[in-house]
């Protein structure tokens, strides 16, 4: 176990493409870090980087106080979780477990033993002796986690794992995945695209564009206090709204644009804008509406609970309040001002 | 099932096309059991008489164990050293970083686009110098400069097609690139593997002009040769000529027959990339 230390990490590949730029970051020991960002976004070559998998162009990875920058994948001592599992076809789910001790020279008694208590932690202990093709999706899912913690290695890096399995034992797999966190203590850094995924799972997020890092802090704190309107708009669903300071009647300063979460919006038969209902969506405990702002093209929405939701085309008027008001600048996105 | 006009036409044109192709074997087959002089004036399409005649003269006067046995001994030689060198440079032109890694690919196409004939005469003179004219070794060398290109070429698209999540995974196992060919590449590619051996084997059996050019007597002929030059001077042999084909056949048909499917596969490997 340690802490993973990225310090100005830069990687371009030779076509030119700039993958990563300038990372800096430290994930601490024990850590369950999320890296989040849209496709193409550089979050998975990150990963990669700090596996081995690729070398950084510019820049150094430390894992502990050892710096790994010029090291292998087979000297770092991590164990990743591929967004594909990446199971070993033809061994049977112990020998897979088995492949990373036995690699390290772990003598029999000790692999059975550490295989064993994987198994049992993972509940894959009936299923031990077939091949992945035998399994369900779920049980590949285990095994390849159960590959990564019987070894106990320096940190998780975990790609997506949980992309190819039913919305259903997603949510399973991730209070699963929570739990063995607490277990094991262990350093974790896991790549996904999906910011739910990302506020209920991590300690931290990093939110991620265009090879850099946006923003690095608690979910809940990115939640409430994103730090430009990029992250503002990627985490949290529906996506915060933005529209221009004037119309929500913030004056100062005048190149100012202003966020609201649909959640905090007020709708009612009187307040500040007006707006038409273009749509509504029922999502069983609440809706959301689609609202066409006078004055402002951009669409906007608002989460409104109740009953009896205002009719399409019916005419609304909306109220911000004040103290929900997240406040950036127009020129580069940045976050000026907002609920504490 | 009723079966469709369109599938009848299909099975019909099928048929015929077996038939064409199948002709010629089954005629090597029938003229190899007729007696010499009925071979001639048979018109039938089945055979008058029959007699292993041939096959007995094959065996006790021109002694027809000793080039099967070269052949089976040079062609397993070159399978058997193309194949692992083959498969290693395979993994490293499919897999690692490496400049010039398509000028080499192309290299290795190119050396195995020279006519035959054209690098005779240079190899001839080497292997003179080295005293290997008339061994196996002096045939294993030369074969080996089309066999591995071939072998590299389709172990190059096999280990291309698998995942190579599969191989992080193992080096993130801590299995170093040697022991991740070994334990991962290998067992995947296992049916590539055997089919790029087949078709290595299938190549060196029916080698004829590097046999017919760097041996020097009978005790060295492979199949090929020593078939062709059963001829006299006034005549040719064909009962004994076809029989010796028959009897070269039936090893690779067999070969064949029980890895068919492995061998297509060999075959259209690259043609659809994966």
């Amino acid at each position: 176990m340690a802490a993973i230390t990225l310090a100005r990490l830069s990687k371009t590949y030779p076509n030119g493409h700039v993958a990563i730029r300038d990372v800096d970051l430290r994930i601490e020991d024990g850590e369950f870090l999320v890296l989040v960002g849209p496709s193409g976004c550089g979050k998975s070559t990150l990963l990669r980087l700090i596996a081995g998998l690729e070398t950084p162009t510019d820049g150094r990875i430390a894992i502990g106080d050892v710096d790994v920058t010029a090291q292998p994948p087979q000297r770092r001592d991590l164990a990743m979780v591929f967004q594909s599992y990446a199971l070993y076809p033809h061994m049977t789910v112990r020998d897979n477990l088995a492949y990373g001790l036995r690699m390290r020279r772990t003598d029999a008694a000790t692999i059975a033993r550490q295989v064993a208590s994987a198994a049992e932690a993972l509940h894959i202990e009936d299923v031990l002796d077939r091949r992945p093709a035998q399994l369900s999706g779920g049980q590949r899912q285990r095994v390849a986690l159960g590959r990564a913690i019987v070894r106990k290695p320096n940190a998780f890096l975990l790609d997506e794992p949980l992309s190819n399995l039913d919305p259903s034992l997603r949510t399973e797999a991730r209070a699963e995945l929570r739990r063995l966190h607490r277990m094991l203590g262990i350093t974790v850094v896991y790549v996904t695209h999906d910011q739910e995924e990302a506020m209920t799972l991590s300690g931290r997020i990093a939110v991620m564009r265009d090879g850099a890092l946006e923003q690095v802090a608690p979910p809940l704190d990115i939640y409430a206090r994103p730090a430009n309107t990029f992250v503002a708009r990627f985490i949290g669903a529906p996506a915060m709204n933005l529209l221009p300071g004037a119309i929500a009647g913030i004056k100062r300063p005048d190149h100012a644009v202003v966020g609201i979460r649909p959640h905090d919006v007020r709708v009612g038969r009187d307040g500040t804008v007006r707006a038409t209902v273009d749509l509504v969506e029922p999502r069983g405990p609440d809706y959301v509406l689609h609202l066409h702002l006078d004055g402002s093209d951009a669409p906007f929405l608002a989460v409104v609970n109740g009953a009896a939701p205002p009719a399409v085309g019916t005419e609304v008027f909306i109220t911000l309040p004040v103290d929900r008001l997240h406040i950036f600048d127009e020129r580069d996105g940045r976050r000026l001002g907002g609920p504490a | 099932m009723i079966a469709r006009p369109a599938s009848i036409a299909v099975a019909i044109a099928g048929a015929l096309l077996l038939a064409v192709l199948l002709f010629p074997i089954y005629w090597m087959i029938a003229a190899s059991l007729m007696p010499e002089s009925r071979l001639f004036d048979s018109h039938s399409l089945l055979p008058a008489a029959l007699t292993l005649e041939h096959y007995r003269a094959l065996f006790d006067e021109r002694d027809f164990l000793v080039p099967i046995r070269n052949s089976l001994l040079v062609s397993g030689l070159t399978t058997a050293v193309a194949v692992p060198v083959a498969a290693l440079c395979a993994y490293a032109l499919a897999r690692l970083r490496m400049r010039g890694k398509g000028l080499l690919l192309a290299g290795v196409l190119a050396i195995s686009m020279f006519p035959q004939i054209s690098i005779v005469p240079p190899l001839f003179l080497i292997l003179r110098e080295l005293r290997l004219l008339n061994t196996y070794a002096g045939l294993v060398l030369p074969y080996l400069t089309f066999s591995m290109p071939l072998a590299i070429w389709l172990l190059t698209g096999f280990f291309r097609q698998l995942p190579r999540d599969l191989e992080e995974a193992a080096m993130l196992d801590g299995a170093t690139r040697m022991r991740t060919l070994r334990d991962v590449v290998l067992p995947l590619a296992a049916p590539g593997v055997a089919s790029t051996a087949i078709l290595t084997f299938l190549y060196c059996w029916n080698e004829f002009l590097f046999a017919l050019s760097f041996t020097l007597g009978p005790d060295r002929y492979t199949v090929p040769v020593a078939i062709t030059l059963f001829r006299g001077r006034y005549q040719v042999p064909w009962g004994e000529v076809l029989a010796g084909t028959v009897l070269a056949t039936i090893p690779v048909a067999l070969l064949v027959l029980g890895c068919q499917r492995r061998i297509v596969a060999g075959l259209t490997v690259g043609a659809t990339k994966g």
